[in-house]
């Protein structure tokens, strides 16, 4: 039985992070894990036409719905853990933006978990994408998808 | 009452500052009151707030539907959909 006092590690930070250190801070010294999910989101480059995201966030907000929505997701999957890290600022293609790893006993609760963090997280946590354009002239902000709504709302 | 207004991404932007301390009237209770009124303060209000169903509104740092109260918040976010992950 997962322990009531699973809490999520949730950050939001400028600095980039490690996939495997954040592994093995969820999994070190137990035994009763089966199954550890992550994800990781990227920066595209859009076929070069982009040269940096610009990730704002509302400071305190952020951090306080990525815990509220990892604290539905333990509960919810039965979770043994569950870490999500969502960085800001300036990020170059290639580089990591968002970070989601969560362990179960299962695969499954572990795969349902993570999946449903990124869903909510991305149409609840407040972030948003400013594109900077690679020939040098400003970029628009990124639009909200439909299709993020359509993912978040078949978890009802 | 004074309430403090912070604004995020193209909101922000638009309105030309990133938050500001306002007086609100009487007649302001709700989330609509608060958008329909700021919308009046000015042409760069007005451009940043002209499509008010898509603004999102956070009231001391938690989401709030636009038929919601206002009434006795410190801290009011306003804000586009929202586009991390």
């Amino acid at each position: 039985m997962p322990s009531v006092t699973t809490v999520p590690i949730i950050r939001v930070q400028s600095t980039d992070f490690d996939l495997q250190s954040e592994i093995d801070a969820l999994t070190a010294g137990r035994k009763n894990i089966g199954a550890v999910v992550t994800f990781s989101g990227l920066c595209r480059d859009e076929q070069g036409a982009l040269s940096a995201l610009e990730l704002e966030h509302y400071p305190g907000m952020a951090e306080a719905e990525m815990r509220r929505i990892g604290e539905i997701a333990i509960e919810r999957f039965l979770l043994l853990g569950l870490t999500a890290i969502h960085r800001h600022g300036k990020i170059l293609p290639g580089e990591n933006i968002v970070l989601v790893i969560a362990t179960a006993s299962h695969r499954q609760a572990a795969f349902d978990g993570a999946n449903f963090m990124m869903d909510f997280l991305k149409t609840s946590a407040p972030f948003w994408k400013k594109e900077h354009a690679a020939d040098g002239t400003a970029g628009d902000w990124i639009a909200a998808k439909d299709a993020d709504d359509a993912a978040r709302d078949k978890w009802r | 009452m004074k309430t403090n207004l912070v604004y995020f991404a193209w909101v922000r932007e638009r309105i030309g500052k990133p938050e500001e301390e306002i007086e609100l009237p009487d007649s302001v209770v709700t989330v609509s009151d608060l958008l329909n009124h700021l919308k009046s303060l000015g042409e760069e209000y007005e451009n940043a707030l002209q499509f008010p169903d898509v603004i999102r509104v956070a009231i001391n740092q938690e989401h709030v539907e636009h038929d919601e109260s206002i009434v006795g918040a410190r801290e009011i976010g306003i804000f586009p959909p929202m586009t991390g992950g």
